[in-house]
C-alpha cells in the first residue's frame, strides 16, 4: 500500500512550452497550457477526444437510447430484440430485492435494509475524528447487537429468521465488518508478538502471518468449508457462514498485523525508554503510549487494507455463501433473464464502487490532513 | 555507577539471580506454546477420529491413482487416464502460465498508465486517473465474471471478429497466428537469450570502464552481433523454419494458430487490468518521489531527456517502486486462483476437483498451500535479490 495523493502536483517537467505565457482569456490559456501545450500534446488530445467521443456515443446508445427500462412480468421479448444494441435495465427493478437481500422473507426485508443503514451509520461515525475515543467501542458493541436483533429477530415481536435465509448486501457487510472488528485486536496482538523479545512467541506470530499471507484467500475459504468440519469433535456443527467468518477474521488479522507492525516500527525508541523509565508494565506501556501513536501513523494504509478486505469478501461466492455477488449471479439463473447478466453485474459493481470509493476518498483526505 | 558498599553489591547479585522479567517471559512463552500445542493436538485427534469414521485414508498415496478428470486447456500432454500427480503438474503449469504472462503484461500496462497519469496533458492524466479509480474499487471476482460473460456474448466462430488479419475473437476465445516451434527454433531462441545475457554483462563492464576513464564506449555493435547475427547464423545452420501459420476457420472451429481459451483469456484480462491499476499508482508515486531538483540539475548539465530518465530518474524511482511491486506480483499470483470461478483449470481448481472425487480434503488443501508458498517464496527471493542490487549503496 503506497501513499496516494491528489492528482499530479508534480507532472513530468521539461515542457518548455508550458512556461511560455500565451495571451487570451482564462479558458483559452487553460486549454493551451493543459491540452495543446505542444505538437505531441495536441496530437494526443485530438486522438483521445475522437476515441472518447466514439466510446461515449456507443455507451449512451447502449445504456440509454436503445435501452429497455421495463417489461411486463417475465416477458423479456422487448429486451431480447434489442440484445447487443441496447441494455435491458428492466432486469434491475425485477430483481433488485433478491440481489440486495437474497432469500430473506419478502415482507420482512425492511429489517436487513435497516441493518445495512445501521452499518453505514456506524462507518460514518467511526470516520469522524471527534468520535475517536474509548466510547467508540461501546457504540460498536451497541450497533452490532442492534444488527443481530434485526437480522435474527425472535424478540420484540420480530419473527425469527435463520441464518441460511440471509443474503445479499447485509451478508457482505457482516463478513467485512465482523472480520475487521475481530481481526483488528488479533492483528494488534500478533503485531506486538512479532516484535516481542520472547523467541517462542515471536516465531509463532511470524509463522502465522507468513502462512496466511503466503496462500490465496480461496484456500483458506476451502479450509473453512471442507476441512473445518473434520477438525471438530462429534456433534459439534458450526454454521457455514460462521466458518467463513472465522476464516475472514484469521485472514484480516494477518494482514492488519503487518500494517500495525509498520506503525510500531515508526514509534521512536525514546518513547519506549520513557515509558520504561516511568515503570509502566508491558501492557500499560503498549496500550497507553506506543499503540495510540503507532495506529495514528498507519491510518491511511489501514483504510486501504479495509478496502481490499471489503472487496475480498466477494470470494465467498466460490464456497456458495449468499453475499451480494452470489445473489447477483444467482438472480440471472432464471432463463427469462439469463442473457442480461452484464446489466446485473454493472448494478452490483456500482454498489461495491460506492463503498470502496467513499473509503478511498476518506483515506486520501486523512493523509492530506496528517501531512500538514 | 560505582557501587562500593558491600550491601549494594549483594543486592545487585540477588537481583541478577532472580531476574523477574526473564521468569515472566519464560512463563508467558510456556503458557502460549502450551495452549497452541493443546489446540493443535485437540484438532488433530478430532481429525483422525473423523477420518477413520468416514473411512478416508490419510496420506498422499492417492496421488498415484488414476485421476479420471478431463483438463480442457492443458499445455502438457495429459489424458484423464493419467495419475493425480500428472494432473497437479498440469495445474501448476496452468497457474504459472497465467501468472507469468499476467505479471509481464500488467507491468507494461501499469507503467504506461502510471506515466500517463503524470502527463502534462490534462485529458490523458484524467483518463488514467479514472481508469485507476474504477478498476481498484470493484472486486476482482466481479470483474472476472464480467469479462467472462462478455466473452461468452461474443459472436460464434463463424462470425468471429477480425480486428487484424489472422486474429480472430469469438466465443471460442482469441486465436492468434503462431510459429510452430521445433527443436531448431528452440536452439535459436536459446542462443538469442544467451546473447542477451552476455550483452547485459558486457554493458556493465563497459560502464565501469567508462566511469574509470570517461571515454564513451559503444554498445550497439556488440548488440548487433550477439542478439542479431549470432542467432541468425544458428538459424541458417540448423535450417529452422519461421513461417507463420495463419489460423483458418474450418467448419465450426479454427485450425492452426494459437488459441487462447475464453476462460484463460478472461482470467488474463481481469488479472492484468486489475493489477495494472495498482502498479500505475506505484509507478506514479515512485516517479514523484524523485525530487524535482534532480530533473533541474540534469537539465542544467544539458543532458538529453531520455538520458535523464534512464540514468538519473529511473534508478532512483526504482528503489521506491520495487518493494510494493513485489507484493503486487505476489497478489497477482495468488489472485490467479480465482480461475476456479470461471472454470479455468489452475492448480486450485484441480485440487478442488480432486478433493471432491477422493474426499482427501487435508491433503488437497495442503498441496495448494505448498505450491503457493513455494511460488511466493521464489518471487520474494528474486525481488529481494533485485532490490538489494539496485538499493542505495551508502559510502
Amino acid at each position: 500500500m503506497t501513499s496516494i495523493s491528489e492528482a499530479p502536483q508534480n507532472p513530468l517537467p521539461l515542457n518548455s512550452a508550458r512556461s511560455r505565457q500565451p495571451g487570451g482569456g482564462y479558458v483559452i490559456r487553460w486549454l493551451r497550457a493543459n491540452l495543446f501545450a505542444s505538437v505531441t500534446s495536441s496530437l494526443i488530445t485530438v486522438i483521445l477526444m475522437v476515441l472518447l467521443g466514439k466510446a461515449l456515443i456507443s455507451l449512451v446508445q447502449w445504456g440509454y437510447w436503445n435501452a429497455v427500462w421495463s417489461v411486463p412480468g417475465d416477458q423479456t421479448g422487448a429486451c431480447r430484440s434489442v440484445r447487443g444494441l441496447g441494455a435491458c435495465w428492466a432486469v434491475i427493478p425485477e430483481k433488485y430485492r433478491f440481489i440486495l437481500f437474497g432469500t430473506y422473507p419478502f415482507d420482512q426485508q425492511w429489517r436487513p435494509a435497516l441493518a445495512c443503514l445501521t452499518f453505514i451509520a456506524l462507518f460514518f461515525v467511526s470516520s469522524r475524528r471527534s468520535f475517536w475515543r474509548r466510547e467508540l467501542v461501546l457504540i460498536w458493541a451497541a450497533a452490532l447487537v442492534l444488527i443481530g436483533i434485526l437480522m435474527w429477530g425472535g424478540i420484540f415481536g420480530l419473527t425469527y429468521v435463520s441464518q441460511d435465509r440471509w443474503g445479499g448486501l447485509p451478508v457482505t457487510l457482516i463478513l467485512a465488518t465482523f472480520g475487521l472488528a475481530f481481526g483488528f485486536p488479533l492483528g494488534i496482538v500478533v503485531a506486538l508478538g512479532r516484535r516481542s523479545k520472547l523467541p517462542a512467541i515471536r516465531s509463532l506470530c511470524v509463522l502465522y502471518v507468513e502462512l496466511i499471507r503466503g496462500v490465496p484467500l480461496i484456500s483458506l475459504l476451502f479450509m473453512a468449508s471442507v476441512m473445518f468440519p473434520l477438525f471438530m469433535p462429534d456433534g459439534v456443527n458450526i454454521d457455514k457462514l460462521l466458518r467463513a467468518q472465522i476464516a475472514f477474521v484469521l485472514f484480516a488479522g494477518a494482514y492488519l498485523a503487518e500494517v500495525i507492525r509498520g506503525g510500531l516500527q515508526a514509534v521512536p525508541r525514546g518513547q519506549h525508554d520513557a515509558a520504561d523509565a516511568l515503570g509502566l508494565s508491558y501492557w500499560k506501556k503498549n496500550g497507553l503510549i506506543i499503540l495510540p501513536q503507532a495506529i495514528r501513523h498507519v491510518i491511511p494504509p489501514l483504510v486501504n487494507t479495509f478496502i481490499a478486505f471489503f472487496k475480498d469478501t466477494s470470494l465467498v461466492l466460490i464456497i456458495g455463501i449468499f453475499d451480494l455477488l452470489t445473489t447477483a449471479k444467482t438472480s440471472i439463473i432464471d432463463p427469462a433473464w439469463q442473457p442480461f447478466s452484464v446489466e446485473v453485474y454493472l448494478f452490483v459493481a456500482v454498489i461495491y464502487f460506492l463503498f470502496c470509493f467513499a473509503m478511498s476518498r476518506y483515506s486520501r483526505r486523512l493523509e492530506a490532513q496528517t501531512r500538514h | 555507577m560505582t557501587t562500593s558498599t558491600p550491601e549494594l553489591r549483594r543486592r545487585r547479585q540477588l537481583r541478577f539471580s532472580l531476574n523477574r522479567q526473564q521468569i515472566v517471559g519464560l512463563v508467558w512463552q510456556v503458557v502460549v506454546v502450551g495452549i497452541v500445542v493443546a489446540i493443535v493436538a485437540f484438532l488433530w485427534s478430532n481429525a483422525l477420529h473423523n477420518l477413520s469414521a468416514r473411512r478416508i485414508s490419510t496420506g498422499f498415496a492417492f496421488l498415484g491413482r488414476e485421476a479420471g478428470m478431463p483438463i480442457a486447456d492443458a499445455w502438457l500432454a495429459y489424458s484423464p487416464k493419467d495419475t493425480y500427480v500428472r494432473a497437479f503438474i498440469v495445474g501448476i503449469v496452468n497457474t504459472l502460465r497465467v501468472a507469468v504472462i499476467g505479471i509481464v503484461l500488467a507491468t507494461v500496462l501499469g507503467t504506461l498508465i502510471g506515466i500517463a497519469r503524470l502527463s502534462s496533458n490534462w485529458l490523458l492524466s484524467r483518463l488514467a486517473a479514472v481508469y485507476v479509480e474504477l478498476l481498484r474499487d470493484i472486486p476482482l471476482l466481479l470483474q472476472l465474471l464480467f469479462w467472462y460473460v462478455l466473452m461468452q456474448g461474443l459472436p460464434a466462430a463463424r462470425a468471429a471478429w477480425r480486428p487484424i488479419e489472422g486474429v480472430f475473437l469469438s466465443n471460442r476465445g482469441l486465436v492468434l497466428p503462431s510459429v510452430p516451434i521445433a527443436e531448431a527454433n528452440l536452439w535459436v531462441i536459446a542462443t538469442a537469450v544467451a546473447g542477451l545475457i552476455a550483452l547485459f554483462v558486457l554493458r556493465r563492464q563497459l560502464m565501469t570502464r567508462q566511469e574509470a576513464d570517461g571515454k564513451v564506449r559503444r554498445l550497439w555493435p556488440y548488440a548487433l552481433v550477439l542478439v542479431g547475427a549470432l542467432p541468425a547464423l544458428v538459424s541458417l545452420g540448423l535450417g529452422a523454419s519461421w513461417t507463420v501459420t495463419m489460423p483458418e476457420l474450418r467448419g465450426f472451429n479454427f485450425v492452426g494458430g494459437l488459441t487462447l481459451a475464453p476462460e484463460y483469456f478472461a482470467l488474463l484480462i481481469a488479472l492484468v487490468t486489475y493489477t495494472s491499476a495498482f502498479i500505475a499508482e506505484i509507478v506514479r508515486s515512485g516517479i514523484q518521489a524523485v525530487p524535482r531538483g534532480q530533473w533541474d540539475a540534469a537539465n542544467a548539465l544539458g543532458l538529453r531527456r531520455s538520458f535523464v530518465l534512464q540514468r538519473i530518474v529511473l534508478p532512483q524511482a526504482l528503489r521506491v517502486i520495487i518493494p510494493p511491486m513485489t507484493s503486487q506480483y505476489l497478489n497477482l499470483t495468488k489472485n490467479s486462483s480465482l480461475a476456479v470461478a470461471v472454470g479455468y483449470q489452475d492448480v486450485v481448481s484441480i485440487a478442488n476437483t480432486t478433493l471432491n472425487q477422493t474426499g482427501q480434503a487435508i491433503e488437497a488443501i495442503a498441496l495448494i498451500m505448498m505450491v503457493f508458498l513455494t511460488i511466493s517464496l521464489g518471487i520474494s527471493l528474486f525481488m529481494n535479490w533485485y532490490n538489494a542490487r539496485i538499493a542505495l549503496v551508502e559510502r
